[in-house]
């Protein structure tokens, strides 16, 4: 739909007949499709795990505790947590002032306000200060339906561009878990992206470790490289299944860590001939890991054989059901899969 | 008053002199600066380094000192003539102020100056820090105070006003804040931009302790951070508003009309010295 054609009169009834009537589900929905494989509350368990070796990890959010999975790190450590009410300016603030103390906050709320509410609140206090805070946001790029006020599509183009953040998208339960105590590892300022609830669970099968700052090869193909990050990774294998059916080989390489990005192990696998790199992300395609990987590999002197970015446009996105709008956007794995053999003439 | 204050009260006006001298100086060496804010809040910030606070000035990080945040970056020019003046930052480093590859940049910042514990500038951020602050040093078991310095224009900024709720939420009687009231911002006068009074009554309805007195009355400052220091236990954060006069010492600043950021002639640095030391206190 259109931003200036949304006020205009509903299609009537006869019109929608027989269409499916998906409607936008609650805030707390998992991003799971049904049957999938999933774990509850990565991010809370291992944040408890966490927290039982190292006694300076302490748990903050603005009155998202529940709905950012953190209620498992307060109800295990009461004393640890604290909950700073709707305040997102004073979280960030404050989670400076407990980390200049010696503390480690992991500092919990949507995306959306983290990155565009608080911004200079971290840019200042966190990122310029360089303190030792650990930010863990819900609701990353599109995963609400309830419009632009919950859609963080622009995350991780903003925390890109702030010195000293590390920016991490994780795709699963699994590296959910991992990044956890990686996160704790690394002393100074961290974004990562939430997933919540009932998390999808992939990369497990993949033997697959999270480090960070290293992009993975999880699967090679001849006929085209997807790199992608998040969710975009676990569509792009789906995708990558369903073109295998029309004998349409696709490379997938995951980028969990968009800064530092890992440019030597994504300029090695565009370098290979033959085959055109696709980046694929849950975020505008402004500003996030497409552009990073286009000027990684402009810099490095590699033409590949075409280059094309899966992502949000560059708009207010729609209101509605998810799986109505990844198909609208572009980014389910049945859009990838058709976006991809478009690309690859088959 | 018996000789004992009365001698402390002497002493401390020498040292509130003294930091007036380093701004000046400063701000002659950079030809500019915040040097009207810098006169006005001078004797607080003597009645904080040389009267409350407890620091060690040869190890700005230890761990035993109170804490001083300064919200308000651009009042780094006094922040700077009070450091010197407290043996944190060397005398000689007065020259530096505001000149490239100083430890001493305009607006203060963590990372360049011993014991400057944030980057302020951007307005409102302090008290909300500040909160964090003393959660931490509650959760260590620390009996050390933050102490935080803005101005009435951060009034404007809504951080503030959270961390108003929170500091009395969290009960952080180990918190105290000072707020310079010189009715001056950058658009004008604070209390015409966005009115803030009655500011008493709003922050004691917020659950504050507050005193607000003269701040260029040395005694009353010195009596005003005794009882806010003595609301440990109580469960209050503190407030001293601080009424001040910008350009306070130098009268021809004071009567200057009043300006953000004050006009101060290449010629008239050295007249405003001479001012000041005129009226050094004997």
């Amino acid at each position: 739909m259109n931003h200036a054609t949304r006020k205009a009169a509903p299609a009537t009834a006869t019109a929608t007949a027989g269409k499916p009537r998906l409607t936008t589900s609650a805030m707390i929905a998992s991003i799971a499709a049904e049957g999938q494989r999933t774990k509850p509350a990565p991010f809370g368990h291992a944040l408890v795990a966490l927290a039982r070796e190292n006694p300076a990890v302490v748990g903050m959010t603005a009155d998202l505790g529940k709905y950012t999975d953190l209620h498992i790190f307060s109800q295990a450590f009461p004393e640890r947590f604290y909950q700073m009410g709707m305040a997102e300016q004073l979280l960030f603030g404050a989670a400076s002032g407990l980390a200049a103390e010696g503390f480690m906050p992991f500092a919990t709320t949507y995306a959306v306000f983290a990155s565009r509410r608080a911004y200079d609140f971290i840019h200042q206090t966190i990122a310029e200060e360089n303190r030792n805070v650990k930010i863990v946001c819900a609701l990353p790029g599109l995963t609400s339906g309830y419009g632009p006020s919950h859609q963080a599509a622009e995350d991780l183009a903003l925390f890109r561009a702030m010195p000293n953040m590390v920016v991490i998208d994780p795709c699963d339960a699994h590296e959910i878990e991992q990044a956890v105590p990686v996160m704790a590892g690394h002393d100074g300022p961290v974004y990562m992206r939430l997933l919540r609830g009932q998390v999808p669970l992939v990369l497990d099968e993949y033997g697959y470790t999270f480090e960070l700052g290293k992009a993975k090869m999880l699967r090679d193909g001849p006929d085209a490289l997807i790199v992608s990050s998040g969710i975009m990774t676990m569509r792009a294998l789906e995708a990558a299944d369903l073109l295998r059916q029309d004998k349409v080989e696709v490379a997938v390489l995951h980028v969990p860590t968009i800064k530092p990005l890992d440019e030597a192990t994504i300029v090695e696998a565009a370098r290979k001939s033959g085959r055109p790199v696709i980046v694929a992300e849950n975020h505008t395609v402004i500003g996030g890991l497409g552009e990073a990987v286009a000027g990684a590999v402009l810099r490095a002197g590699v033409a590949p054989a075409g280059f094309h970015q899966i992502g949000l446009p560059d708009a207010f996105l729609d209101a509605g059901a998810l799986p109505t709008l990844h198909d609208r956007y572009g980014i389910s794995a049945a859009a990838v899969a058709e976006q991809v053999k478009d690309w690859t003439g088959r | 008053m018996t000789i004992a204050t009365s001698g402390h009260n002497r002493q401390l006006a020498e040292r509130a002199h003294a930091i007036r001298r380093n701004a000046l100086r400063m701000g002659e060496v950079q030809g500019q600066g915040y040097i009207a804010q810098a006169l006005g809040i001078s004797d607080v910030l003597a009645a904080a380094y040389f009267h409350a606070m407890t620091y060690r000035p040869e190890d700005p990080d230890w761990e035993g000192r109170d804490r001083f945040l300064l919200s308000n970056g651009h009042y780094a020019i006094a922040l700077y003539a009070a450091l010197i003046e407290a043996g944190i930052v060397p005398q000689d480093e007065l020259e530096t102020y505001g000149f490239d590859d100083s430890r001493l940049p305009m607006s203060g910042m963590a990372s360049y100056t011993p014991g400057m514990e944030m980057s302020g500038g951007s307005l409102g951020l302090g008290l909300a820090i500040a909160v964090g602050r003393c959660l931490g040093l509650k959760r260590k078991g620390s009996d050390r105070h933050v102490y935080t310095l803005f101005s009435d224009g951060e009034l404007d900024e809504g951080s503030v006003w959270e961390a108003i709720m929170s500091a009395a939420h969290f009960r952080l009687d180990n918190l105290i804040a000072v707020v310079d009231v010189n009715n001056q911002q950058a658009d004008g006068p604070s209390t015409s931009v966005l009115g803030f009074e009655p500011l008493t009554e709003k922050l004691e309805a917020f659950g504050w302790f507050v005193r607000r007195v003269d701040g260029n009355d040395i005694e009353a400052v010195r009596e005003a951070f005794d009882a806010a220091k003595a609301q440990s236990g109580s469960g209050k954060p503190s407030m001293i508003i601080a009424d001040t006069l910008m350009g306070k010492g130098v009268p021809f600043l004071e009567a200057r009309e009043k300006n953000h950021f004050i006009r101060v002639d290449a010629h008239e640095w050295q007249l405003a010295l001479a001012a000041l030391d005129e009226r050094k206190p004997s």
